[in-house]
């Protein structure tokens, strides 16, 4: 679905910044009905471009004070099967996301931990410990930000 | 700070953000008053910010997702701002971030096919300044894309 129009971007742009918008307020806001701007929602989802939401939660408060990005390369490809690491790294709590990629590295893992000694131990004791885990790369995250994307202004 | 029911419950909306206050005072083993309450003052505290919507690029068309690492020439003291300002104004850009490593800034580029990337990647990133190096990570696929901490 490639179909969208001006509004239906301005709708997808104010919900990736606060999702939790109802129909009529967004409604009020692009100067719909609140039954077209829902249309429109039930649309984007049953077109797969609205797959959810993200519950935005503040880290530090909560006692998670690094993110770490680490880049992972299998050591013995065709030894260990991908569905075996994927399977293992997915159970890991503290990774958050795990991106299949192609490149220098084989998997891009996005671990959460309480400060650096507590990344050490996920490290040591969980990721080191993956089936085929090879060479690893850390990088500590120090600021993130998500960008509208191309929705236009 | 937190407790046990804080911490179930935030487990529970972590999982499905969308879900139902009643739903998910039953599933954190409370009554919907002390869910609603309990949910009011972690808000109040700024501990739940909010909610975004996901928005799957691949479904609006754009097919190449690439994560640009990239380290950038320290001898310039401006150069991260220069560089940041310069990333933030290009559209495909959707995801920035800054890192203590061997890596400096990646930014998250997605568009709408190879050919589209190539263009993208040659006059709208190759211009940004004070680059000295970057690596490209070509997404293959997400396994786990959640993002949920383990409270």
């Amino acid at each position: 679905m490639t179909d969208l129009d001006d509004i239906d971007r301005r709708l997808l742009r104010a919900l990736a910044e606060d999702a939790t918008q109802s129909a009529s307020a967004l409604g009020r806001r692009f100067g719909l009905s609140q039954p077209a701007a829902w249309r429109r929602l039930r649309r984007l989802e049953e077109a797969g471009i609205l797959k959810g939401r993200r519950l935005v939660l503040d880290r530090e408060a909560l006692g998670f004070g690094v993110t770490v990005f680490l880049g992972v390369k299998l050591a013995a490809k065709g030894r260990v099967s991908l569905e075996d690491f994927e399977r293992a790294v997915t159970a890991i709590p503290e990774v958050q996301t795990v991106q299949h990629v192609l490149g220098l590295y084989d998997y891009r893992l996005r671990v959460v931990a309480r400060d650096l000694p507590d990344f050490e131990r996920v490290l040591r004791r969980r990721i080191m410990t993956l089936p085929g885990v090879g060479q690893l790369e850390a990088n500590v995250l120090l600021s993130e930000e998500r960008r509208p994307g191309p929705l236009g202004a | 700070m937190l407790d046990d029911i804080d911490r179930r419950l935030l487990r529970h909306l972590q999982s499905d953000p969308a879900m139902r206050p009643a739903e998910l005072a039953a599933r954190a083993g409370v009554t919907p008053a002390t869910a609603w309450r309990r949910l009011e003052r972690l808000r109040e505290r700024g501990i739940i910010r909010g909610a975004q919507a996901r928005i799957d690029w691949r479904a609006l068309g754009w097919a190449v997702e690439v994560s640009l690492r990239f380290t950038l020439d320290k001898a310039n003291p401006r150069a991260f701002d220069e560089f940041l300002a310069a990333a933030r104004a290009v559209p495909e850009v959707i995801e920035i971030q800054t890192f203590l490593g061997r890596v400096d800034v990646r930014l998250n580029v997605i568009a709408r096919d190879m050919a589209h990337y190539q263009e993208v990647y040659r006059s709208r990133i190759l211009t940004l300044p004070h680059i000295a190096d970057i690596e490209a990570l070509m997404h293959v696929a997400e396994v786990k894309s959640d993002e949920a901490l383990p409270l």
